[in-house]
């Protein structure tokens, strides 16, 4: 008799439940029981759940304290921001950790989409899928406060100095293709070795993307600083951060136009203002 | 009645080259076989052509290959200044350690304590430790060259190896050798020098062609203190490509080098019992 009733209960309270979501959903979920919409269906690795990557450890301010599931730092508040508009709910979303090389590996993926500052280059395309950016960074030179890259005011001040970057990072690229220094960069494996080469003066200066800049400025260096930025390139060498998917994930159409309504409605803007600091705090090199 | 010897002795040809052509049809079937199943069956997993492009992508290969070669040239250049100083490092402790002279005692407990500490720590903390340490000490430039220092890391450590390796070769040499030439009037270090090590050297070449080939590999942890040499430069390929072909080219770069090393090695090896076989028989 009484197990009846609660049952009776609980029926009616998980059908309020599922009504009040539905009511709630207007982003065109098909059930709106917070498991994806009708985009979503079938095309996620476990149906009714979206298996979102970062890096081993995420970085802040990517990732505050290396826990994306709290949803704070800037992809970690993108990550749920997309998956809300796909139609999960923040219970419906989980995470895993892959290295780099993971995710470009040839295998099968194990996850649904992949944040850690991936930049979306024509090359990387012939092997993974990329979603439309959701992030465009600028290039910025960090280094101590007597470094001999403090006042430049144009790439060509910068051409004389010996410069530092992160293994595989597009700002990598960005000494060799547009500073074009005489001697050739140093590439360390992470920030740690990095900083160690700033210490001994093996190099002047890094280059880093702008948030992470202001971030080891601010905490793994101790004693540097944002020295400058490069104005935002248009083209080939923009750096743009998109989500990657495996190769041809169906996904990708979904994961596009849930970017492109975060990116109307403001949201993906506010999430930046939150999380990542103002641009206009580091003083720009002109590229000329 | 049993058959002639000669008729058994026949019949046992026979039975043998039956056994030996049965053999030859088996081994010759089974590698076949295994070589179709890697062949046509490999290409038929679902995911082979994934994997083909992300390994086997000849145009990457080949795009990736002149700049690997131009990293390479660092590898070989680390390793052409690298090797002279860690053979006469690695002499000199040998020889100390070997010392008999009483006045010698501390030498010969520094050299116990350098190569049991440097081959018991990896190489890696040995690059980041003097690499990035004493550079930091306030070295100005070009002396706090990664470059340098790195180089500095390798020879210490390596020359742990080869001091080991020179001093098993020199207690090799029978004692009865040290006696005569003493009798002759040779001084201790005489002995050393025109007896003693002319044939532990000489004994220990194939040992040290393997410390020499591990060297090879070894330099490429000079990139973790910065400077872009071969595997380095094949992961920034790889990052800039998503694309492990830069990989398999750097492979086939070290290949061509380790290869040929290996093959002088295994002559050194065959030369030396040769040698020692000849002595004998003489």
């Amino acid at each position: 008799m009484s197990r009846t009733r609660r049952s009776i209960g609980l029926t009616v309270a998980l059908a309020a439940t599922l009504a009040l979501a539905a009511c709630g959903g207007d982003d065109g979920g098909a059930t709106g029981d917070g498991t994806g919409n009708d985009c979503t269906a079938g095309k996620t690795l476990a149906e009714g759940t979206l298996t979102v990557a970062t890096g081993n450890p995420a970085y802040e301010p990517w990732v505050v304290g290396d826990a994306p599931e709290s949803g704070e730092g800037f992809e970690a508040a993108v990550a749920y921001a997309v998956a809300g508009a796909l139609g999960f709910s923040d219970a419906n979303v989980a995470w895993v950790r892959t290295g780099f090389d993971e995710a470009i590996q040839p295998g099968a993926k194990n996850f649904d989409f992949n944040l850690q500052q991936y930049s979306i280059t024509d090359e990387r395309k012939q092997t993974v899928s990329f979603s439309a950016p959701y992030y465009t960074s600028n290039q910025a030179v960090v280094g101590f406060a007597d470094s001999p890259a403090v006042g430049a005011e144009s790439v060509a001040d910068l051409r004389g100095l010996k410069f530092g970057a992160q293994s595989g990072t597009t700002s990598l690229a960005f000494i060799t293709d547009v500073i074009r220094p005489e001697a050739e960069p140093f590439v360390y494996d992470d920030n740690a070795a990095a900083k160690a080469a700033l210490e001994a003066k093996q190099i002047d200066a890094i280059v880093v993307d702008l948030p992470t800049a202001f971030y080891i400025a601010a905490v793994e260096i101790e004693g540097g600083t944002v020295i400058g930025q490069f104005p935002a390139s248009e083209g080939a060498e923009a750096d743009q951060f998109g989500l990657l998917l495996d190769l041809d994930n169906p996904l990708v159409t979904c994961v596009d136009d849930a970017l492109a309504s975060l990116r109307d409605d403001g949201t993906l803007a506010a999430i930046e203002r939150e999380w990542l600091a103002d641009k206009t705090n580091a003083p720009v090199i002109s590229l000329d | 009645m049993a058959p002639a010897p000669e008729a058994r002795a026949a019949e046992r040809r026979a039975h043998e080259r039956r056994v030996r052509r049965r053999s030859a049809v088996v081994a010759a079937a089974s590698t076949v076989a295994v070589l179709a199943a890697v062949v046509l069956g490999v290409p038929r997993l679902p995911r082979w052509d994934r994997v083909r492009r992300s390994f086997f992508d000849g145009e990457r290969f080949a795009d990736s290959l002149p700049r690997l070669l131009e990293a390479f040239w660092l590898d070989v250049r680390i390793f052409a200044w690298c090797t002279p100083v860690i053979f006469g490092l690695g002499l000199v402790v040998a020889i100390l350690r070997n010392s008999r002279a009483p006045a010698l005692f501390p030498a010969r407990a520094l050299t116990v304590a350098y190569v049991d500490v440097m081959r018991g720590v990896p190489v890696i903390l040995w690059i980041y430790l003097v690499g990035f340490g004493v550079p930091g000490l306030g070295l100005e430039r070009p002396w706090n060259s990664p470059l340098l220092w790195g180089s500095v890391a390798l020879c210490l450590t390596y020359g742990a190896y080869v001091a080991e390796v020179f001093r098993a070769g020199i207690e090799s040499i029978h004692e009865g050798q040290r006696a005569a030439a003493r009798s002759l009037g040779l001084s201790a270090s005489q002995t050393m020098r025109f007896v003693v090590l002319p044939q532990a050297v000489r004994r220990v070449m194939p040992p040290l062609m393997n410390d020499l080939v591990s060297l090879q590999k070894d330099v490429a942890l000079v990139s973790l203190i910065g400077p872009i040499e071969i595997l380095r430069q094949a992961g920034i390929d790889k990052s800039k490509f998503a694309n492990f072909t830069p990989y398999v080219a750097a492979a086939a770069v070290f290949l061509c080098i380790t290869i040929p090393l290996t093959r002088v090695a295994d002559w050194l090896v065959a030369r030396e019992r040769r040698r020692t076989a000849g002595t004998v028989v003489r």
